[in-house]
């Protein structure tokens, strides 16, 4: 679907937008984490003077004030704890966990207490918690600061996956995360909140578990995640002049996955290449490939391709980390070896 | 504190189901009827009604793995909680939770839990909650010496102190942590005396002595709905029986467990009872025998009530959604 607005937006104020938009539908909604508003009780215009480390929380304060507006001590298990405490009693609560790779000092919090209440207590609770992270590679903030961890989130039942790839995307599905009764994780890709697209002014949401086809094509699928999907894009560009038509799919949520999109392409073209910038052991690329091997093997011509990040953390050093995440090549070489 | 007839007799009651309800759980768990294993709260037994004495249905509590005795205090249903125990469909948690996962949110109890410590964040985003909306709400998180030095402890009661939440932290000091004594794990001998750490109250009551236990958690709830914030209760008491059903208690001798079971705050109440002129002897009999046909019931309640279905696995795993609302 090629999105019209009068407007363009970058992804982190999609996402501010949605927030904004959430607060104003519902007084249950309230945002905390570390610097949300920043300078707390400092008071004048020390307040708010950083609005999340990325922007994302700027508007709000001003709006909503410090009862729904909530800078947290750095105190990951405490605040998230709190947060699946306060959307068990009732509120709907946006948490900034910052980077995904904080989230585990809240592990346990995530894993067994939000992930699994609905179930181990009979359906009775509803989890309404939605934990924002920003995450991957490409500003050399090395091993701690760039991981993706959507794997680890949906390997477990209970909790649902998202990962936008554009600011349209971001603003309408953070909307549906926070307004869904499930605990959801929401990954922002650090690369792609300055990009810039179109986003209406109106709230909308869109659903999770559907999957956006980016570029229609007959003869290779190519699955991509978050960033990856302006990469596999641009193979696409590279390929469609060499003769090769590729599908771009854009699962947008992990969990739940759109499998039905997924091996409907892979039906048509017979071959599938995932693209995903995490190490691949038990990572989301395994699944996907999985399910199609399961599901569509009869339909494909070649083995699945992974095209990943190697088994190994990110790396501080550009000369490195810039052979981390998949390139463009490297989805290409991918593309051409299921020929 | 002068506490009425009234008030006395619900704390006997409510401690004495507490006790049945646990020795009779204990006695059935032996027959081999109810799956997994079960913690026993018989001896600990005045920390939780003398607690939830204050509580309201729509005031919050977390509890642990030892968390019968919580949920009967907080008012849960016996035949319900029994079934759940059982594994059973009429369970409190359609027997998905088990003896460790009982909850009842109509009734603010949000779930026993086995993870050591827990249940004490989550009870502070419930109290967080009630603060946002401004309500007259407190929370309280149950939890063990041993959670004591979770990490989590020590974030909450720093997050419940900054922002003044309405959030009662009871430590129900046992004296051991499985087979781990307190003396050894702590660096402290009361818990309690972490609290100005935090800038909040430490107070410790003994647990043996249900009036006391009330008296000090009077203060606590009385303080959280003033909206001056959290206080960390101690209190000291001892489990009567094993860290779960079938622990052999090799670290413990029979000294120290007479000692201490000589201390038992049922007792010690049904004599003040009689002796101040609350009840008689006979009064006292018949809410026993009550309390041992309700007990009676619930087990002949959960023995009826079928496992769940093999084809309902999945269900549960999410929450079902409502139909979806256009926003704003």
């Amino acid at each position: 679907m090629a999105v019209t607005a009068e407007r363009t937006l970058s992804m982190v104020n999609a996402v501010g937008e949605a927030m904004r938009q959430a607060m104003e539908a519902d007084p249950s909604v309230i945002v905390m984490g570390e610097d949300v508003a920043g300078g707390a009780g400092r008071g004048g215009a020390k307040e708010n003077s950083m609005g999340g480390s990325f922007g994302a929380t700027k508007s709000l304060y001003p709006l909503f004030g410090a009862n729904r507006v909530r800078d947290t001590p750095i105190s990951e298990a405490g605040f998230v704890g709190a947060g699946v405490g306060a959307a068990a009693a009732g509120l709907r609560p946006v948490i900034d966990a910052m980077w995904a790779d904080f989230t585990g000092l809240a592990f346990d919090q995530i894993y067994n207490q939000a992930g699994k209440m609905s179930y181990m207590f009979g359906g009775q609770v509803r989890l309404p918690l939605t934990i924002r992270v920003a995450m991957g590679c490409g500003l050399s903030a090395a091993a701690q600061h760039s991981g993706t961890l959507y794997s680890i989130y949906t390997h477990l039942p209970g909790i649902k996956v998202v990962v936008p790839s554009t600011p349209y995307d971001a603003k309408g599905l953070l909307l549906e995360s926070i307004f869904d009764d499930s605990p959801v994780m929401f990954f922002e890709h650090l690369k792609l909140y300055v990009s810039q697209g179109p986003v209406p002014a109106a709230p909308y949401r869109i659903p999770l578990g559907v999957a956006e086809i980016r570029r229609p094509g007959s003869d290779v699928t190519v699955v991509a995640i978050a960033a990856m999907v302006a990469r596999a894009l641009e193979a696409a560009d590279v390929l469609a002049a060499k003769g090769v038509d590729v599908e771009v799919i854009d699962p947008r949520t992990l969990s739940p996955l759109d499998e039905e999109t997924i091996i409907g392409s892979v039906e048509k073209t017979g071959a599938l290449v995932v693209v995903d910038e995490s190490p691949p052991h038990c990572s989301v690329a395994s699944e996907i490939a999985a399910v199609v091997s399961e599901k569509a093997f009869d339909f494909l011509n070649a083995p699945v391709r992974r095209v990943t990040a190697p088994h190994a953390p990110v790396p501080f050093t550009p000369s490195l980390e810039n052979v981390y995440a998949p390139s463009v090549q490297a989805i290409i070489d991918a593309v051409h070896s299921t020929a | 504190m002068d506490i009425a007839s009234e008030t006395l007799l619900h704390l006997y009651r409510t401690m004495l189901e507490i006790r049945i309800f646990e020795q009779r759980v204990a006695r059935e768990f032996r027959t081999g009827e109810i799956p997994g294993f079960v913690h026993m709260y018989v001896g600990e037994e005045a920390v939780a009604v003398g607690v939830c004495a204050h509580l309201d249905d729509d005031d919050y509590v977390t509890s642990t793995h030892r968390g019968h005795g919580h949920c009967i205090a907080k008012g849960c249903d016996l035949d319900r909680m029994m079934a759940e125990i059982y594994g059973r469909q009429d369970g409190l948690c359609k027997g998905r939770g088990g003896s460790m996962h009982i909850a009842d949110f109509s009734r603010g109890m949000l779930g026993a839990n086995a993870i050591v410590g827990g249940g004490i964040a989550l009870a502070t985003g419930a109290g967080l909650a009630a603060s946002v909306r401004g309500s007259r709400q407190v929370a309280v998180a149950f939890f063990g010496d041993g959670a004591a030095n979770q990490g989590v402890l020590h974030e909450s009661l720093n997050l419940a102190a900054i922002w003044k939440l309405p959030v009662i932290y009871v430590c129900e000091n046992n004296g051991f942590a499985e087979s781990t004594p307190a003396s050894y794990s702590t660096s402290v001998v009361d818990v309690a005396s972490r609290a100005p750490g935090y800038g909040i109250p430490g107070v410790v009551a003994d647990g043996a002595d249900v009036l006391g236990v009330y008296t000090a958690a009077r203060t606590a709830v009385d303080r959280a709905r003033a909206g001056e914030g959290p206080t960390l209760l101690e209190v000291k008491t001892y489990r009567f029986m094993g860290h779960f059903e079938g622990d052999p208690e090799r670290y413990r001798d029979d000294e120290e467990r007479t000692a201490l079971r000589d201390r038992d705050a049922i007792a010690a109440l049904q004599a003040h009872l009689i002796s101040a002129g609350h009840a008689t002897a006979d009064v006292l009999a018949v809410v026993r025998e009550e309390i041992e046909a309700a007990v009676s019931a619930a087990v002949e309640f959960a023995r009826a009530s079928p496992f769940p279905d093999p084809a309902d696995l999945e269900q549960f795993v999410y929450p079902e959604q409502p139909a979806r609302e256009e926003v704003a």
